[in-house]
């Protein structure tokens, strides 16, 4: 390089774009910071407020009655995990099946349209109104609250999250891999849920344990389905406790013991759906081939 | 072995759009055949209609007969059974990005119920082989993913793949216009040597490439065929202007 | 229109061609003007447009190498620069042949000015007048023509083979005009060789604009190959 001085003027403005870049630079961390910060502090509260009272009776041992010490939240998480199971048995297969119709068969057609409007407005319909709606719909009917209304409640919620998700996934999956696929002389069908459907997997999944992480802490609509249950109970007609519905219970109460359980209960709440989502990540991946994109 | 083509009063639409006025054609078996002309001018649209791919296309619509040996693939056959009769290799490879090597060969194969592991495996080494690409990848063949390969590589990837299925009629759509020179001339070699075993069709905007692969040549302009004739005529003296206005670059 | 540069390139070729050609057959008029009034200043200019001629047949063809290397021309293009390309090798001949004859008027000024039973200026009008013909159905593209030269060379090889047989006629019963009737044998076998590169080049422009190959035809007339000596 030679040694060609810049005028004055061009210093300047040289000057004045590294600083603008900084300064977005330092902007957009912030803003990083922003968002991250209220989620750390949630994780670091619950920490702070619940880690002290988890021990292993808090795994082990159902609610203990008003006034005794100990006890803890085990009908909760495994009741949890069944209104889920239920749930999601109920939303995926619904969802995916949805968004498949959407992406793949009925592109443009007004049949499709109103799919997807309809599943909108579920998507808007408030949680408390959902459980109102599956109180009527199954509660009333068979004359007593359940696991089941309970599940086919969150279930009902998941569907137009995965299914919107599925359809925005596959849409992303680029025509020439279609093409290629029917250009074999496959037929559409299999194509699509052999070769596109695979193909937009990692994304597919990524939206049913969106839906899966939002109704996991839904408490609303199990309040007039699952309705709750202070004893053991893992069938699917009988009223079932669950985690969300506990913490919620227990926090409005008047005693202290319950409020520490409800900490603790929140802080396994969030863990145990952090540790559900990183699993079922994991064991996807481990089927991705080394390269693919 | 290939078979001949024959299309007889061919006329495709897009919708309102007439794409194709009345093409009448005969591509021999065991030939190249090079399909050139403008953008615009039907020659992807005429190849998609030879494999019924133009159907996939909602407003798309056909009518004339197309002949593939005795087969008269709009009355006599389904999509998915000309399909395997015809195989396509795409402007872009597109090989299935979930797919190791060995499965996207495969593809054709498995997917349509094929299961046969030991006939499978032979069946991908001589796809491999044909599209000369098994030296580069015979290692790697279910570690690697389809998409991991270089351009290239994977178009002839997409060859193989085609192959597997055994086709009679192969359609290559401007199949080296993605790829650099060296990967272009592995191409072409590859299509000089499969001609004994298949009939081919290639779209080309390289001239120079129809004129170094195909035999025949057919000049598509604004949806007809202008000419069609062997390479030599149409390379040194064609007989309508219009070909020969095109072909030296003298287009407005 | 698209590709004007390469147009371009083209017309200036033929430019460079034709300017050739203008020298090549200025140079026959003027051998034959030379052999007529026997003036050797006019065999100095012919001499010096030969070199003229070889200097411009190297920068032709290097042109039209150029031009197929850069360009890929096709079709009716590729034909031309082909066209070219021998063309330009039979007007360098035309400029020897030219060069030959001046060589030969300079020998027989040495010589008695013979009387010999050969029509030399007839021959070389019609040489001449093949040239002048093949040249302007070059500029003008025109194969028809083009064709109508061909159909000259039988007369020029004809009248080539009368004085064959006439000079050395003349060669074995009048010894004493060997020199004059050598040197006329060899003007005749020169101007011979004009009319038959002008038939090349017809040729060549029939190919160019026409596409077809009419080299080696056989004569309507005489049926005889009309490149074969005799």
């Amino acid at each position: 390089m030679g040694g060609h001085k810049l005028p004055t003027e061009h210093k300047l403005r040289a000057r004045i774009r590294t600083l603008a870049d900084g300064a977005a630079t330092g902007l957009a961390v912030l803003s990083t910071v922003l968002v991250v910060a209220p989620l750390v502090a949630i994780f670091v509260y619950l920490i702070y407020k619940g880690a002290s009272s988890l021990n292993w009776a808090f795994f082990t041992h159902n609610p203990a009655p008003v006034g005794e010490l100990g006890g803890g939240m085990a009908n909760a998480i495994v009741g949890s995990a069944i209104l889920l199971a239920v749930g999601s048995l109920i939303g995926v297969p619904v969802g995916i099946s949805g968004g498949i119709f959407l992406a793949e068969f009925g592109r443009g057609t007004k049949l499709a349209n109103a799919v997807r409007f309809t599943a909108d407005v579920l998507n808007g319909v408030p949680s408390i109104v959902m459980g109102i709606a599956v109180y009527s719909l199954i509660v009333v009917p068979q004359g007593h609250f359940s696991a089941f209304s309970g599940g086919v409640a969150l279930g009902i919620m998941m569907i137009p999250t995965v299914c919107r998700t599925t359809e925005e996934m596959l849409l992303m999956v680029p025509n020439a891999v279609r093409e290629a696929a029917l250009a074999l002389g496959v037929p559409n069908w299999r194509s699509v849920l052999a070769i596109t459907v695979k193909t937009a997997s990692p994304g597919i999944i990524t939206g049913c344990m969106l839906a899966f992480a939002r109704v996991a802490g839904e408490t609303a609509p199990l309040i007039f389905t699952a309705f709750g249950n202070v004893g053991w109970s893992a069938k699917l007609s009988e009223p079932i406790a669950a985690l969300p519905l506990q913490i919620y219970v227990y926090a409005l109460s008047p005693y202290d013991e319950w409020h520490r359980l409800a900490w603790a209960g929140a802080l396994v709440l969030i863990v145990l759906i952090v540790v559900a989502v990183s699993l079922v990540r994991y064991v996807t991946s481990r089927g991705v081939l080394k390269g693919a994109s | 072995m290939g078979v001949g083509i024959e299309v007889i009063n061919l006329n495709a639409w897009y919708g309102t759009n007439y794409t194709l006025q009345d093409i009448n054609l005969n591509i021999p078996a065991n030939h190249a055949t090079a399909l050139i002309g403008p953008s615009g001018c039907g020659k992807s649209t005429f190849v998609r209609c030879l494999n019924r791919m133009h159907e996939t296309n909602p407003i798309a619509r056909v009518t004339g007969t197309v002949l593939i040996g005795d087969l008269d693939i709009y009355k006599d056959a389904k999509p998915v059974e000309i399909r395997r009769r015809v195989g396509m290799v795409f402007q872009r490879p597109n090989p299935f990005p979930t797919m190791s090597i060995y499965d996207n060969v495969a593809a054709g194969l498995k997917l349509n119920g094929y299961h046969n592991r030991h006939a499978l495996d032979e069946i991908v080494e001589k796809s491999l082989k044909n599209s000369a690409l098994w030296d580069e990848v015979k290692d790697d063949l279910k570690k690697k993913s389809g998409a991991s390969l270089s351009g290239g590589q994977q178009q002839r990837l997409c060859i193989a793949r085609a192959l597997a299925v055994d086709p009679e009629v192969l359609l290559m759509d401007e199949p080296a216009s993605a790829l650099d020179p060296v990967s272009t001339s592995k191409i072409e070699d590859l299509i000089f040597q499969l001609k004994s075993q298949y009939t081919i069709v290639i779209v080309t905007h390289n001239m120079q490439q129809a004129a170094r692969v195909a035999e025949n040549t057919g000049f598509f302009l604004n949806g007809r065929m202008v000419e069609f004739n062997s390479t030599h005529k149409i390379f040194t003296n064609p007989s309508d202007k219009r070909t020969e206005d095109y072909i030296t670059g003298r287009f407005g | 229109m698209t590709r004007i540069r390469f147009q371009q390139s083209l017309d200036d070729l033929k430019e460079q061609l034709l300017v050739m050609a203008g020298l090549a057959e200025q140079a026959i008029q003027r051998a034959i003007e030379a052999y007529r009034v026997r003036d050797l200043s006019i065999c100095d200019l012919v001499d010096r447009s030969e070199i003229a001629i070889n200097r411009l047949e190297r920068d032709i063809d290097q042109a039209a190498l150029d031009l197929l290397a850069m360009e890929q021309p096709m079709a009716i293009d590729l034909r031309f620069i082909l066209s070219v390309i021998k063309i330009n090798a039979d007007l360098e001949r035309v400029g020897d042949a030219a060069k030959s004859i001046s060589d030969r008027v300079r020998s027989m000024e040495q010589m008695a000015v013979a009387d010999l039973p050969v029509d030399i200026p007839k021959m070389a009008s019609l040489a001449a007048e093949m040239v002048r013909k093949c040249l302007q159905s070059f500029i003008e593209a025109d194969a028809e023509m083009a064709r109508t030269v061909l159909a000259m060379d039988d007369a020029v090889d004809a009248m080539n083979r009368a004085a064959y047989k006439a000079l050395t006629k003349v060669m074995r019963e009048e010894s004493h005009l060997a020199p004059q009737a050598l040197n006329a044998l060899m003007i005749s076998r020169s101007l011979e060789r004009v009319a038959d590169h002008a038939t090349n080049i017809a040729e060549d422009v029939v190919f160019w604009v026409q596409g077809a190959d009419v080299r080696h035809h056989k004569s309507v007339t005489g049926g005889r190959d009309p490149h074969a000596m005799g």
